[in-house]
């Protein structure tokens, strides 16, 4: 059951964590210019040596992808799109989770060679190709030809009502170059290993980020970082929900088990009447016979743990088969049920082991 | 092991029940010495079962004192009359007592697993040495119900025995089995008085069992209404050499 829940968890962290809840955004800051607030876009901080920074300190995080973007309108033949053409690393589709219908991605040589290939987005492929396929075609961007080397999987719209396939995504130094002409990036987007560390991971950014900018202790950043938080919030949420509904669920049935060896114990005591007796003619103390009970009450819930564990990963391995819901075993789970079972036998078996060692040894050798 | 082993004095005890006062024991002294072998001996009602009870340090006296081996019970605690139990008396019961799916073995070492002092080796050895004091050396691994009832009770004694206790207590301990394995029995706890010097208490109610010990004590309503020394006890042995010989078939009938 827990291992279901678990396997629960994750699908659930994992179809979150497609929508990017450990991607970190810096971009240039808004800032103070006598009196007037400008807005950070217009701000050139971010450069390809705060990429190499990035690279070389960050810890916590395992992608990074520098991104420029550039409005224009996408030409094939008679057709003609208003788009947007991003500029981004190939690590770009791993931090936002974007994957390819068809075709391939572009690689480092082709950032090394600024050439000029991209990924085209649903939107853009209905107003340019209608019933075409597009991979191995060539658009103009502007003046610009393109070949188009793969489509991207559609990816609808973001929380905002953007339209999230309306794109075109091009190496950045093909951007940079070629049509913007900057040495700028616009955003840097970064991935954190996992939600948990995506504050550590801010964190760590800014301050490698204000050294890569020698920004003195006492002057505001010149750049912001933002992660998810959104996201990282609904995430969190959902799965302490889970835990709370199993450890409610795990908890009844403990009750319940634990009752039974309560009566296992109370038919043992009653039944082993006599041998109470003759221990304790023979020396046994009331400790002693405590503790053979307790014992055996541990020896007993352990036992069922044992059938329980082996019990729960067959029923693992039929519910992933029959019902295609994903389990994990975790080794803790397995250790924690084991600690849990050995203490339900000490809680429900005390009372009974109490009752049996302040028997009268007198009546109990006399007990029929 | 010389010396006063039981020493009671004006002992009475009493039970209430509801407003009712039961008097089972009414002042009752005696003293056992070491070596003797003494039957107590009562019809039922006679209080024999009490003063066992109390002779067992399983009960304590109401009035009056109790001295085994020069300890006084009755300031002892629940868990150091346990430790004197496991000291200090060795009990064979009428139902012998032994636990089911256990061997004879291991039921024999059973309480020396509540001395703390004694090795799991020691108590091996010791439990195998019992064992062939009441010649069944050759049956360690047999769990009860694989022994005849004489062969149970001769478990039983060896477990009384292991602990080596100053004196061992039978609670009519011949009443379940037929009168050949009584007496095989009764020639076992004979040899083990005269050879090995131990002190035996044996409560019965059968005269026949008493005649073999070299005294006996008539209880009656509470009170000692005999107390004789037997100066020539029968001989266990020679009754039953006596016997007429089991009828044996032969093979293939």
């Amino acid at each position: 059951m827990v291992a279901i829940g678990q396997g629960s968890k994750q699908s659930i962290h994992d179809s979150l964590s497609n929508m990017g809840s450990n991607m970190i955004t810096v971009s240039p800051a808004s800032n103070l210019n006598g009196g007037v607030k400008i807005s950070g876009s217009s701000f050139q901080t971010l450069t390809s040596k705060d990429i190499v920074a990035l690279k070389r300190e960050a810890q916590y995080i395992t992608d990074i992808s520098p991104s420029v973007s550039a409005k224009g309108q996408a030409i094939n033949g008679a057709q003609n799109w208003p788009t947007t053409m991003s500029g981004v690393d190939p690590a770009y589709l791993d931090i936002r989770k974007l994957s390819l219908k068809d075709g391939i991605a572009f690689t480092e040589q082709d950032v090394l060679t600024s050439a000029k290939v991209c990924l085209i987005g649903q939107t853009v492929i209905d107003n340019l190709f209608p019933n075409q396929n597009p991979v191995g075609k060539v658009i103009r961007f502007g003046n610009i030809p393109f070949q188009i080397i793969g489509v991207l999987n559609p990816k609808g719209q973001n929380a905002f009502g953007q339209d999230q396939d309306d794109i075109l995504i091009a190496p950045y130094t093909t951007v940079q170059k070629r049509i913007l002409a900057t040495i700028y990036y616009q955003n840097i987007y970064a991935s954190a290993s996992n939600e948990q560390v995506t504050d550590a991971a801010v964190t760590e950014m800014t301050n490698i980020l204000r050294e890569s900018h020698r920004l003195r202790s006492d002057e505001d950043n010149d750049f912001q970082v933002r992660t998810q938080e959104e996201l990282i919030n609904t995430l969190s949420s959902t799965s302490s929900l889970l835990t709370v509904l199993l450890t409610v669920i795990a908890g009844i049935s403990l009750v319940i088990g634990g009752i039974g060896i309560m009566n296992i114990m109370y038919v043992s005591v009653t039944e082993r009447t006599r041998e109470i007796g003759l221990r304790m003619s023979i020396g046994a103390r009331g400790k002693d016979i405590l503790m053979q009970f307790l014992a055996e009450a541990v020896l007993i819930s352990i036992t069922g743990g044992i059938i329980g564990v082996l019990l729960g990963i067959l029923s693992c391995r039929i519910v992933t088969l029959t019902l295609g819901w994903p389990t994990i075993i975790s080794e803790s789970s397995v250790v924690l049920s084991f600690i849990v079972c050995a203490l339900t036998g000490i809680f429900f078996g005390y009372y009974p082991a109490q009752k049996a060692s302040r028997l009268d040894p007198i009546e109990a050798l006399r007990y029929e | 092991m010389s010396g006063r082993i039981l020493e009671i004095k004006d002992l009475k005890r009493e039970f209430t029940m509801g407003v009712e006062t039961v008097r089972a024991l009414k002042g009752i002294s005696f003293t056992v010495e070491a070596g003797e072998f003494v039957t107590i001996m009562g019809s039922s009602g006679s209080g024999k079962t009490t003063l066992l009870n109390i002779l067992g340090c399983l009960d304590k006296p109401s009035i009056g004192d109790y001295l085994l081996d020069g300890v006084d019970v009755k300031k002892l605690s629940r868990d150091e009359l346990a430790q004197l139990r496991n000291h200090k008396i060795g009990f064979v019961f009428q139902a012998y007592n032994l636990l089911p799916r256990t061997t004879a073995l291991e039921n024999v070492e059973l309480p020396l697993l509540y001395n703390k002092d004694i090795s799991s080796e020691l108590r091996r050895e010791r439990a195998i040495k019992a064992l062939e004091a009441v010649k069944l050396a050759d049956r360690h691994d047999h769990t009860p119900s694989q022994l005849s009832g004489g062969q149970q009770q001769r478990v039983a004694i060896a477990r009384a025995l292991v602990n080596e206790p100053v004196m061992i207590l039978a609670d009519e301990a011949t009443g379940n089995l037929d009168s050949r394995t009584s007496y095989e029995i009764m020639a076992l706890m004979q040899e083990l008085n005269q050879t090995q010097g131990k002190t035996i208490v044996f409560v019965t109610h059968e005269p026949d069992i008493a005649s073999f010990s070299s005294r006996t004590i008539m209880l009656r309503d509470g009170i000692i209404q005999k107390d004789t020394k037997n100066e020539s006890p029968r001989s266990a042995r020679e009754v039953l050499d006596n016997l007429p010989k089991r009828i044996t078939f032969p093979t293939g009938f």
